[in-house]
């Protein structure tokens, strides 16, 4: 017995591109089915990673700034209001060799979850870790993935944020909240972060800077105590207490489940067409951080979602004239 | 807004509800401001409603039960710790699907 069931446009992620994409496609009554994914602590979630900050004060219509998880549940609110339908559900496989193309969530099935005309590919980027021992079981024990979830357990303790642009820069600001004092480890002596989001840490006390070091071990057995790090440049290793470390090195683009299928750089990122979201792929669109390694903002995002569903529909029209 | 198979713990009555319950209980330790902790809200009282007499799950605000968290060695959340016969025996941190939740407690729980 199959259960698959066919759909003009199937959406997969639902950030802000992916939910731009919905609101476009659904209004172009192209019954849109949006797979937005599965709860996770990581960015990798329903929503994508503005769920995890707090305010976004750098998306056009909100002068006085809006929380990332509110401003996306409006995002979610809207496609639906035309119609989009969501699933909450992560896909699992997907074959873009034939038309219709095939979408898997769950198990692994011989018959596709759906099959669709065409597919706005919109999975995003999550933030990487840094790849040492015991990562995976330091999580929740003094590592964190999300400043707003854990921040308020590290009340009048020193903490330190590893990285140099704005998430590291935005999360260390939340963390004076909390902590007594928050120390900023950037392997560089300058940072990438925009220049209110620098000027902001700089001007606050409880934010201090350990440029040129990198984190090379975790100290503490059941939970973490501290970190090793070493000079970037002489190399010197040094030992340095902190109750939490909160992780803001950057992102990479959730493109596993596309390898061999559509053409991506080095780095992972998909490749578009110049001034386009079409892929190598007829038919299947890219959109948002998953083919954007340069700007990786929620509204160039938007705006590039908004182009997917464009396009989709115009290659749609194109095939049945 | 509550939901009735779900009992919210406090300092005060949690210890109680953990050492005279008849079933494994999974305690969410959560708070209004945690993104995750919201999204794993509805699959809770979806697996409360769907294994009522199995497994009694109860959830614990942090805002207001700062010692319970202390207690509990909660530095993250959502945690969900489950206790059965007043020990706690699993900690699962971070929010993840429903099916990865099943999994994690399929010990306790059968379809």
């Amino acid at each position: 017995m199959s259960n698959t069931t066919h759909h003009t446009v199937v959406i997969i992620g639902s950030g802000p591109a992916g939910l731009t994409a919905a609101i476009y496609a659904a209004r172009a009554n192209l019954n849109p089915v949006v797979v937005e994914g599965e709860p996770s602590s990581t960015s990798d979630q329903p929503g994508g990673q503005l769920m995890l900050t707090t305010d976004v004060e750098n998306y056009p219509g909100f002068p006085d700034g809006v929380m990332g998880p509110d401003l996306m549940h409006k995002f979610r609110e809207q496609a639906q209001r035309f119609g989009a339908q969501m699933v909450t559900d992560k896909v699992t496989k997907v074959d873009f060799s034939k038309r219709p193309f095939g979408v898997w969530t769950g198990e692994a099935t011989p018959e596709p979850t759906y099959t669709a005309e065409s597919v706005i590919v919109s999975t995003g980027a999550q933030s990487i870790m840094l790849g040492l021992e015991r990562e995976a079981e330091l999580v929740g024990h003094g590592l964190s993935t999300c400043a707003t979830c854990d921040g308020f357990f590290f009340r009048d303790q020193e903490i330190a944020v590893v990285g140099g642009g704005d998430s590291a820069m935005e999360e260390a600001t939340f963390l004076t909240k909390f902590a007594s004092k928050v120390t900023i480890i950037h392997r560089r002596d300058q940072l990438r972060a925009s220049k209110i989001m620098q000027d902001r840490a700089f001007a606050n006390e409880k934010i201090e800077f350990l440029w040129n070091h990198v984190v090379v071990d975790y100290l503490g057995n059941d939970k973490l105590e501290g970190v090793k790090v070493r000079h970037t440049q002489n190399s010197h290793e040094s030992e340095l207490a902190f109750a939490g470390l909160f992780m803001a090195i950057g992102h990479k683009p959730n493109t596993d489940l596309f390898a061999g299928q559509l053409d991506m750089k080095d780095s992972g990122y998909l490749i578009t067409k110049p001034d386009s979201t079409s892929t190598n792929v007829e038919g299947v669109f890219a959109c948002g951080d998953v083919q954007d390694d340069v700007y990786r903002q929620a509204v160039t995002a938007a705006g590039s979602g908004c182009m997917a569903a464009i396009e989709a529909e115009r290659w749609l029209e194109a095939q049945h004239s | 807004m509550a939901h009735p198979l779900i009992d919210e713990l406090t300092d005060s009555s949690f210890d109680e509800l953990i050492s005279t319950a008849e079933v494994p209980v999974l305690v969410d330790f959560w708070a209004e401001w945690c993104g995750p902790c919201k999204a794993i809200a509805p699959i809770l009282e979806e697996i409360a409603d769907e294994h009522n007499g199995q497994l009694k799950i109860a959830k614990v605000d942090v805002d207001s039960n700062q010692k319970l968290a202390l207690r509990h060695q909660v530095m993250s959340i959502p945690t969900l710790i489950l206790f059965q016969g007043g020990e706690a025996t699993k900690r699962l941190v971070g929010a993840k699907s429903k099916r990865d939740l099943l999994a994690d407690l399929a010990e306790v729980i059968s379809n």
